[in-house]
């Protein structure tokens, strides 16, 4: 009987998609693909004219521009490697202790970790570019109060110091992030199951190891590929720390900056939104590959258990 | 019928009325970079203006310096930029002008009274069409710590051989940072290091043009020489200059901790407010004795009118006034440091900006030699000599290299070079 009424169209669906579609395609979908339409065109007596995949061709065959394209990517790629190995396990670290039930003050611990995550990046970047300084910073005087001053160097000066130093100071502002999903991963483990180790003699540091780390496996998943993601489209702590012009001598230079000394213009540099568009595009790719890479080869082979 | 045409009259005269307000009311926004002035601007500049042109309101709208050309491109691409727009000199703007968004101000009556030099900076390659009236220009120099000079014992030096004693003098005696200036931002080093010693050695507008038309190279000895001096500099600046930034460089100046600083002469009302001991200043040293001084007189800032503005005769007005010997006055006293560039006279009263603009007597004028036609192309000129400068005084490329990287790079695009 029931089989015989026939269902009403539901529009209430699409009511209430709308509003994210709406606002989403206009200025998330819409931009992109208005980006990578711009990639193929170029500007010939301020006339906009088709060019196909010329600008893609100038960007890795022309050594002016293939030079500074594998320079920033190979930039991008220390600095997220910096943050994969030592964001995240620290991260994974201050969850764990932080779970842990003797430990006192959590709350204040978790709130004083989480807040650099919640300054703008523009404090961050002043603050520490303060801090490390060798004129005014107290980095100098602490190391000198120890007798470490030796070992003090005008860090964001120098080519083989700065954008490890740089990485370092994001790590620091944004440890706050895995931290606070693995600590919530963390809360989600079932007792029983950690009790049931115990009577199996699991405890302490292999229980960490052998239960709760397989448990959390897929959260770990999902921060690296958030790491991944936000690394490549880094930017704004290379532009409030060191300029568009990345220096020293571009050893700080990632595709985000590329981008934008590209596509706007820099002192005499005049922008080129269509050369711009190209390497906005380039990162859109080398973003994608990853991010399948991950789907792909990795979340798949990850199991998520049911409690 | 009566009524409806009484209510006709009354319409129109309320139209009438509206556009008859909207002429008398033009208001003028100004777009600029020079946020640092927005005061002198709202105290002195616009009531000054306003008093004589009654109707004729303006406001200065400044962004900041680092984003001006890309807020201002998108502003005038999107048609809501202000009616007056300052022009940074050379391509950014001609490209504007190419672009139809600046106006063709060639036939404004004021332009008479600018020198075919001063209007360079913002007329198009072949000089026909001029768009923005030149408004000021910076000279470069170094200033000095005149207490601390005294207190050496130091005079100020004019030659090579006497700056570098002197600066072994201060670092000998290590009170005071030789000088105060820092490889960070890269700029400085360019800017203040090459382009302001360098045209004691290419002979100002003589190298300059020489190497614009492809006689010279960036590898002769002329264009080199800047940068074996530049890889002297780096003993004598502080520690970790590396990543000692520009405003760092002019706090220590200013704190009385530096006893030199190669500077712009945009520094000085800013220095003025912030010393506590008197300052001098000199020109770049020459090479020997008695040589011809070449200084950079750079041609820094222009004013010109948004082609789309819905005010164009106010503007004029408004530009008019900018070129009379009025504004140079009000201008040049307000901002001690940047330079009229109108014939028209003005007499300064602030001693410092007085002795920077005595130079233009003494020695011969240039511009910055990055400036014209030759940061065109892709490798930009200009960014690659903030880069060489910086690299070439933190000793991590010779002056040898720098010379030959930056020809390699304008070579590769710039026809007379190849």
């Amino acid at each position: 009987m029931a089989h015989t009424t026939k269902q009403k169209p539901r529009y209430h669906i699409a009511v209430f998609l709308a509003p994210a579609v709406i606002v989403y395609t206009a200025v998330m979908i819409y931009p992109l693909f208005n980006t990578l339409r711009l990639a193929l065109f170029t500007e010939i007596d301020q006339q906009r004219v088709w060019v196909g995949l010329q600008n893609f061709r100038t960007l890795f065959g022309d050594a002016i521009w293939s030079d500074q394209f594998w320079n920033a990517l190979g930039n991008n790629a220390w600095f997220f490697l910096i943050h994969m190995l030592v964001q995240n396990p620290i991260g994974v670290a201050l969850a764990a202790i932080l779970s842990s039930p003797r430990l006192r003050f959590s709350a204040f611990y978790r709130t004083a970790i989480f807040i650099p995550t919640i300054l703008s990046f523009v404090i961050v970047g002043f603050a520490w570019k303060l801090i490390l300084s060798p004129i005014w910073g107290i980095a100098p005087d602490m190391l000198d109060a120890i007798g470490l001053k030796f070992l003090y160097a005008p860090w964001l000066g120098k080519e083989e110091y700065a954008l490890t130093t740089l990485s370092l100071v994001s790590v620091w502002q944004y440890v706050g992030i895995p931290m606070m999903l693995i600590y919530a991963a963390l809360l989600s483990i079932p007792d029983e199951i950690l009790e049931a180790g115990e009577c199996d003699g699991i405890t302490g540091m292999s229980a960490f190891f052998k239960i709760k780390l397989p448990l959390i496996l897929p959260s770990i998943g999902i921060i690296s590929i958030l790491t991944f993601v936000a690394n490549f489209n880094a930017f704004d702590l290379i532009y409030a720390a060191q300029g568009a012009l990345a220096g020293p001598d571009f050893s700080t230079d990632i595709l985000g900056t590329f981008m934008y000394r590209t596509f706007f213009g820099f002192q005499l540099q005049l922008g080129d939104p269509h050369m711009g568009s190209a390497i906005a595009s380039a990162m859109f790719g080398v973003i994608l590959i990853g991010v399948c890479i991950y789907l792909f080869g990795i979340q798949r082979r990850l199991r998520s258990y049911q409690f | 019928m009566m009524r409806l045409s009484t209510k006709g009259a009354f319409l129109a005269t309320t139209l009438l009325a509206a556009t008859a307000a909207s002429a008398q009311e033009a208001t003028l926004i100004i777009e600029s970079w020079r946020n640092d002035d927005l005061a002198i601007w709202q105290n002195e500049i616009i009531p000054a203006f306003e008093a004589a042109h009654p109707g004729i309101s303006v406001k200065f709208t400044p962004s900041a310096p680092a984003e001006y050309n890309a807020v201002l491109n998108s502003k005038l691409d999107a048609g809501s930029a202000g009616d007056i727009v300052t022009c940074r000199p050379f391509d950014a703007s001609l490209a504007l002008f190419e672009a139809g968004h600046l106006a063709d101000l060639s036939d404004l009556d004021g332009m008479s009274s600018f020198s075919d030099v001063a209007k360079s900076g913002w007329s198009t390659d072949d000089g026909s069409a001029t768009y923005c009236v030149p408004m000021a220009s910076v000279i470069h120099g170094f200033i000095y710590n005149k207490d601390a000079f005294e207190e050496l014992g130091l005079s100020v030096p004019t030659t090579e051989a006497e700056f570098f004693a002197a600066l072994d003098t201060i670092k000998e005696d290590g009170s005071y940072i030789p000088m105060a200036m820092g490889t960070n931002d890269q700029w400085e080093a360019a800017t203040m290091g090459y382009n302001n010693i360098g045209p004691n050695y290419w002979k100002g507008e003589e190298g300059r043009n020489a190497l614009i038309a492809g006689e010279q190279k960036l590898t002769d000895e002329a264009w080199v020489a800047p940068y074996r001096q530049l890889a002297k500099w780096g003993p004598y600046l502080g520690d970790g200059f590396e990543a000692q930034t520009y405003p760092d460089s002019q706090n220590i100046f200013t704190l009385g901790r530096a006893a030199i600083y190669p500077a712009g002469s945009w520094e000085v009302s800013g220095f003025n407010n912030l010393v506590d001991f008197e300052m001098g200043a000199f020109y770049p040293p020459v090479q020997n004795a008695g040589d011809t001084c070449y200084i950079s007189d750079h041609t820094d800032i222009g004013i010109g009118m948004n082609a789309a503005t819905e005010h164009p005769e106010a503007a004029m007005t408004f530009l008019n006034w900018v070129a009379s010997s009025e504004f140079s006055t009000i201008f040049a006293n307000a901002l001690p440091g940047f330079f009229p560039l109108s014939n028209a006279e003005v007499t300064l009263e602030d001693p410092l900006a007085q002795e920077f603009i005595s130079w233009r007597g003494e020695c011969e004028s240039s511009i910055r030699s990055t400036y014209q036609i030759l940061s065109r192309g892709t490798p930009n000129l200009e960014n690659d000599t903030w880069n060489a400068s910086a690299a070439v005084i933190k000793g991590t490329e010779t002056p040898e290299e720098a010379g030959q990287r930056l020809q390699d790079g304008l070579a590769s695009w710039y026809a007379p070079q190849q």
